[in-house]
């Protein structure tokens, strides 16, 4: 237990270091996004009945920064060890692969829940979010973040470089948050871009952690719920797989 | 006695490229192993094969009896290895990275250890300095640090004194001799032969991924038969009876080849007998890397015949 731990509190201590990068920056850039999309849409989008848009962003907001920051966190450690070399004190060391799994991932968890509550403690201070089940919202925030973390790793293993990274990161992980109706409910969209919608599995961490805070949904949380769950199961199977058969690290 | 690295018929490719042909390799605990060779003839291969950084194509390795595979877990407690390549982690204090190391291992109280390697390698006032504030040298140290936090019986260093200066490979090897006293076993690879020749008990040399030599330091010193002379002569020329004797002539230097040292004797005497005056004599110890360039250069010939 040690040996994660100690790698669990590594992966925590780096972010955590440099969190006027880590934390602090994504929080303002998501607060930029709420200013400029609740300034020109307010008047004119209502998501639920009831609900002002701004304060429909917000949850939506939150989560679409959990889940980044999530990702973030393990893929940047991972390949920064990699291109630096000093990922070879951990492969040195006796940490089995699932010990190195769950401290990437949880690492990951704690820098997405960090984001998160500090932009929606910002949030809190300007606008009244009703939260109506904080399980839902956490079960959800927990899931999404651990996914994206699980994704992290398996970028950060992939990549050889830099730029491939950021090629995950911006073909693949931006669009489909941004897709995935932060912005918006997806009842909507015309119904083209509804059913694709349903075929996002961001879409649902986004909806079922939305249900956490107005009760209401675009489909049902319990859905969500088996969804993401099996999307978690799926991506950490395959992370196992890359981590115990020392895919890309282990020559 | 269960060796401390047992290699069998290892072989590694990389693609098309074969870099360890059939390796097979003992070395017992305790020992001071040197593991020489050119570049590109498959220590540091091996070395991360032992290590679980490269995993081999074929053939098994343990380290004191764990497969470095199956019991990747106790071999690598078992093993310290220093890596080749001068890596850290940027974000950390040289204290702060020998203590996530120790975790690594499962060790939670072990400041009074680091705090001696610390003192050993001489890097008391360096601790609580961040890694990314080092220079080479005292990064250099801390790896060899970080190989020792979890006092594995067996410590593996690659090529330790590359572009290292003269007090740290001091220090460094004083550490390292006062470690193999205490029972550690060792393994090194090195460019410096001198280094290998003075501290290592048993040598193997690897030659496009084979072994093509393996003994004790001694044997292989003393296959090379004969000695040599080194003269300076007044007048500066060499009697004809001698000229069957010369290897080579340089600066006024005559090198003379012998089978034995009583045949000095004799060469001293048809000297003296052609008034020949000698103005300085050296005698020529065979060392290692009289061995080393002679078994690389006749494992070549052997290939083009």
């Amino acid at each position: 237990m040690t040996g994660f731990y100690t790698l669990f509190y590594k992966e925590l201590l780096r972010f955590w270091k440099v969190s006027f990068q880590t934390v602090l920056a994504p929080v303002l850039t998501t607060l930029l996004y709420l200013l400029i999309f609740s300034h020109v849409l307010e008047d004119h989008v209502q998501a639920y009945p009831g609900v002002a848009y701004t304060v429909f962003l917000i949850p939506g907001l939150v989560m679409m920064a959990v889940l980044q920051n999530a990702f973030a966190n393990s893929s940047s450690s991972l390949i920064q060890s990699r291109v630096t070399g000093n990922i070879v004190f951990v492969l040195l060391s006796p940490l089995s692969y699932r010990e190195i799994f769950l401290a990437y991932v949880l690492a990951s968890v704690a820098r997405g829940l960090v984001v998160g509550m500090g932009v929606y403690l910002v949030t809190l201070g300007f606008f009244e979010v009703p939260l109506r089940s904080l399980p839902w919202a956490l079960l959800f925030a927990l899931l999404g973040s651990a996914l994206l973390g699980a994704l992290g790793v398996i970028a950060g293993i992939w990549a050889e470089k830099f730029d491939q990274l950021a090629a995950f990161q911006n073909f693949i992980i931006l669009p489909l948050t941004f897709l995935s109706g932060v912005f918006y409910s997806i009842h909507s969209l015309p119904p083209f871009w509804q059913s694709l919608s349903h075929f996002n599995p961001f879409f649902y961490m986004i909806d079922g952690f939305r249900y956490g805070f107005f009760g209401v949904s675009d489909v049902s949380p319990y859905f969500s719920f088996a969804i993401v769950v099996t999307c978690f199961l799926a991506v950490s199977w395959l992370t196992l797989q890359m981590l115990k058969t020392g895919y890309k690290l282990r020559h | 006695m269960t060796p401390a690295i047992e290699v069998k018929q290892m072989h590694k490719r990389f693609g098309a490229v074969t870099a360890l042909e059939g390796i097979d390799l003992e070395i017992n605990p305790g020992e001071f192993f040197a593991l020489l060779g050119p570049n590109g003839a498959g220590k540091t291969t091996l070395i991360h094969i032992l290590a679980g950084l490269t995993l081999a194509s074929s053939g098994s390795a343990k380290v004191m009896g764990h497969d470095v595979v199956t019991g990747y877990r106790e071999a690598r407690r078992l093993l310290g290895v220093v890596p080749q390549e001068l890596v850290f982690d940027p974000f950390f204090t040289v204290r702060e990275t020998l203590v996530i190391q120790s975790g690594y291992y499962g060790l939670k109280k072990n400041d009074s250890w680091i705090d001696e390697i610390i003192h050993h390698l001489d890097l008391a006032d360096k601790a609580n300095t961040n890694m990314r504030a080092l220079s080479g040298g005292m990064k250099r140290r801390v790896l060899v640090a970080q190989a020792l936090v979890h006092k594995p019986p067996v410590i593996v260093l690659d090529e330790p004194t590359a572009g290292v200066d003269v007090e740290l490979r001091q220090a460094l090897w004083r550490f390292i001799k006062q470690l193999n006293r205490d029972g550690h076993t060792i393994v090194l690879t090195t460019h410096y032969l001198d280094e290998a020749e003075a501290l290592c008990n048993r040598v193997a040399m690897l030659k496009q991924g084979k072994v093509v030599a393996l003994d004790s330091t001694q044997n292989l010193i003393n296959s090379i038969s004969g000695a040599s002379v080194r003269l300076r002569l007044s007048p500066n020329t060499l009697p004809a009876v001698l000229q069957p004797l010369l290897t080579s002539q340089a600066d006024g230097y005559y090198v003379l080849t012998v089978k034995e040292y009583s045949e000095i004797e004799g060469v001293l005497a048809a000297l003296r007998r052609a008034q020949v005056q000698v103005l300085e004599m050296q005698l020529l110890q065979p060392d290692l890397e009289e061995v080393f360039v002679k078994i690389m250069g006749s494992t070549e010939s052997q290939e083009a015949a």
